[in-house]
């Protein structure tokens, strides 16, 4: 059974649920430590939402000097499949293994609540669902505005790593753009939650599509 | 010795916590077209020199103190 890794870094929060969602979509979940540099062998790594350092400076800009993310690092180079949820896209996004740089909402709200995520791109990290289907995955973030410059928009667009657009304009993301992945497409990022969206019990299972890619890769 | 890093959102960036701020600024009566928030640093360097002090300072700032993306910054130093 694949084993999923997924990191505690001070201030996470969302890290037990990132755990429970790896066990619910069949995974074996595997608690890694910020200070740690060893990866424990795993197959794949989740990034959990929170606020780490507090949020101190910019959000994950901190966070992205922790031990571990070197490893992080050189696994996400060696091709091993990272997804970063929230605070875990935001740290990817400053430690430059993501494009882009996560903002404050444009609206100067906090936003919790479901919203729908148009597919823009074929990926194993969300099912291979066709381009134009909507899944459903809740949102709670104040500083969730993905900015790119326009320039090289085109380009990830042109590579397929644009993979969900909001179906509304909820924070002043880009283009609406809510999930992007790198160049080589194994490290994945979006500020909505897939993790609070892997149990009927909650309304959608929709985020088992990108927790579940974490275990078939 | 110290260094000053400042470090302002780009032009053309958007900036709620300074659009608040001047809508506020608006509600008393103060003519302002404009707001635009940064951040301030000083550093206490482990230096003398002047020249390496604005090294440290500079390195900092675009390694740690502000993404390049969005922002820009500037270094003092004294």
């Amino acid at each position: 059974m694949a084993k999923v890794g997924v990191i505690t870094f001070l201030g996470s929060l969302d890290d037990r649920d990132a755990l429970r969602a790896v066990s619910t979509v069949g995974g074996t979940p595997v608690p890694l430590w910020h200070g740690d540099t060893d990866l424990k062998g795993v197959d794949a790594i989740l990034l959990p939402g929170g606020f780490s350092y507090g949020d101190h400076l910019r959000c994950g800009a901190l966070a992205r000097f922790a031990p571990i993310m070197a490893a992080v690092a050189d696994f996400a180079a060696a091709g091993g499949p990272v997804l970063g949820i929230c605070n875990g896209f935001q740290i990817l996004c400053e430690a430059d293994l993501l494009p882009g740089i996560l903002t404050p909402n444009h609206g100067q709200r906090f936003i919790c609540r479901d919203v729908d995520l148009i597919v823009q791109s074929e990926s194993p990290w969300i099912g291979n669902r066709a381009v134009g289907e909507s899944i459903t995955v809740p949102v709670k973030h104040g500083d969730g505005a993905w900015f790119h410059p326009q320039e090289g928009l085109a380009e990830l667009e042109a590579n397929g790593q644009i993979l969900l657009r909001y179906s509304e304009d909820i924070n002043g993301a880009t283009d609406r753009i809510a999930c992007i992945t790198n160049a080589a497409g194994n490290v994945c990022g979006l500020m909505p939650h897939p993790e609070h969206a892997v149990d009927p019990l909650l309304g959608s299972i929709d985020g088992q599509l990108l927790v579940g890619r974490l275990i078939a890769a | 010795m110290r260094v000053t890093v400042l470090v302002r959102p780009k032009q053309g960036i958007r900036d709620p916590q300074g659009e608040a701020i001047g809508r506020s600024l608006n509600g008393l009566g103060y003519g302002v077209s404009a707001v635009h928030a940064g951040k301030i640093f000083d550093l206490d360097v482990d230096t003398d020199d002047a020249a390496e002090a604005k090294r440290i300072g500079e390195e900092a700032a675009a390694k740690v103190l502000s993404n390049d993306l969005i922002e820009g910054f500037e270094v003092i130093v004294g």
